[in-house]
């Protein structure tokens, strides 16, 4: 299995660890995932998020590939914008979530660890397939590290760290600035719903980033932790973002996912011709925000109806601290995904009263 | 790892606590951190007669469900209304404020059938 280069770091705090995506990750450390969740919305959190990938893409023809490869508009970013988009295979499902920088002269393609290979496998595949000969390639990931800096006082922390003002940063965009003397890509986004930054910079700094963040923070007041992937996956749900492999995969269409946001039918995309025929027969399912009075509604459980008729699939949920609140994303049958909609999930053989609500169930005071 | 030397134990990590006529029933140290952050309790209904070993709740933390088993034989007498509120108590207090239920023993010579403390700090000491 692979480790990241914080590995022994984790361990040495207490971390439980377990695989992901091939690698021992810490899940949680001592304070607890619940408390991991709440000092992120509260403070900083930092993530060693190191197992994703990052694909670096140029040569005079990488505008007119990545424009051609991803869901989103790209072509009218400009240098330093960064962009959610979407992989999609020709059936119009999804390979994987990502995020697109686009930074002087090249490219920045961010990919999650579980589907790293298969993207660049994809890449690589999407040239051949178009015979194209002035697109390079090449993924950085083993000598690229990232961490994610989150939280309402993450852009005081790394201002107080960095030579360039991270403040003046607007959101979606990055730039290229020393965080305590480590040269970095910072990327004003992040997968919590809080302001922050994710940090790219070269792996051998790993150690002396992350604990010198965690100590400039201490000496100056700022509640910083280290937090597990158990916190991440709360907060990004709270957020109302998605994890490849539970409300997006190679099973999913954009359209029921409720991302045709991230789809630009202006322009040609691999997948668009799928999608637009699914536009024009109409989704079968629709993903749904739901709440439950007690009791987890975990992936795998079963939605109801008030007859008891299966009508969907639980893809993810669990207790969110924040809001405090016991909620699920579902696929459900379009005629139940109105909010308000009362239904039943099937806790442990038993049908829970549910109910169907909007998602994101949070957004930060200072953002909305 | 903390062990109440006034309780006794199933191997399930449960304990049972004499109180006066009653007896207290819980989780253990070993369980509340193996468990993570419980974030809700399934309990039963105050006046259910129940036998030793049934599943008598859950317990739900942040990665997953689990049963948990009654040390010995009786009536609910009363639950830990507390910890509808704050399902933490659990991993706070596990031997005093995390309590689960009390029941009435039908049958008090199972004490003797569970684990002393000594016999379960070896026994938890395993896993």
């Amino acid at each position: 299995m692979n480790q990241t280069r914080l590995h022994a770091w984790h361990i040495a705090a207490g971390a439980k660890m377990a695989p992901f995506a091939g690698y021992d990750m810490p899940i949680s450390y001592p304070l607890g995932s619940v408390e991991e969740h709440l000092v992120t919305r509260r403070s900083v959190g930092l993530f060693d998020i190191d197992h994703m990938g990052q694909v670096e893409v140029t040569g005079p023809g990488a505008d007119a590939f990545v424009s051609g490869l991803v869901s989103a508009r790209v072509l009218d970013m400009k240098d330093n914008d960064a962009r959610y988009s979407l992989l999609l295979n020709e059936r119009g499902t999804v390979i994987d979530d990502l995020f697109v920088y686009k930074i002087p002269g090249a490219w920045w393609i961010v990919v999650n660890a579980s589907n790293r290979l298969e993207d660049v496998a994809w890449m690589h595949e999407y040239v051949r397939a178009h015979t194209l000969t002035n697109v390079t390639i090449v993924d950085r990931s083993e000598e690229t590290y990232m961490i994610a800096v989150q939280g309402p006082r993450a852009i005081e922390l790394l201002d107080l760290v960095s030579d360039a003002k991270i403040s003046g940063y607007p959101r979606f965009t990055s730039g290229r600035a020393k965080v305590l003397g480590v040269p970095c890509l910072v990327g004003r986004t992040g997968y919590t719903g809080e302001d922050g930054v994710e940090l790219f910079f070269p792996a051998e700094s790993a150690e002396k980033l992350w604990t010198g963040l965690l100590a400039e923070g201490k000496k100056r007041g700022i509640e910083v932790e280290a937090i597990g992937l158990a916190a991440r996956d709360s907060l990004r749900f709270e957020a109302g973002m998605p994890l490849h492999g539970h409300e997006i995969n190679q099973e999913i269409y954009p359209l029921e996912a409720g991302f045709k946001w991230a789809c630009d039918f202006d322009k040609e995309f691999v997948g668009k011709a799928a999608l637009e025929r699914l536009a024009a027969a109409g989704v079968t399912r629709k993903l749904i925000g739901l709440e439950v009075q007690g009791g987890v509604p975990r992936e795998g459980y079963e939605v109801q109806d008030g007859t008891g008729r299966t009508i969907g699939k639980v893809v993810a949920g669990m207790f969110c601290p924040t809001v405090k609140k016991f909620a699920a994303n579902a696929f459900v049958e379009p005629g139940f995904a109105k909010s308000g909609t009362e239904i039943k999930v099937l806790i442990r053989g038993k049908p829970v009263t549910a109910v169907v609500v909007k998602r994101p169930l949070y957004v930060p005071a200072y953002r909305r | 790892m903390n062990i109440d030397k006034n309780a006794r134990y199933l191997t399930s990590h449960e304990w049972a606590r004499k109180d006066g006529a009653k007896v207290i029933v819980g989780i253990s140290d070993h369980a509340q951190e193996a468990l993570g952050d419980i974030v809700f309790i399934e309990l039963p209904e105050i006046g259910k007669t129940l036998k030793k070993g049934d599943t008598f709740g859950v317990v739900e933390s942040v990665k997953a469900a689990s049963d948990v088993y009654l040390p010995m034989s009786g009536k609910v007498v009363a639950v830990n209304e507390a910890l509808a509120g704050d399902p933490a108590l659990v991993n706070k207090e596990p031997y005093t404020g995390g309590w689960f239920l009390a029941i009435e023993p039908s049958n008090p010579a199972e004490w003797d059938t569970l684990l002393t403390p000594a016999a379960y700090e070896t026994e938890a000491g395993k896993e």
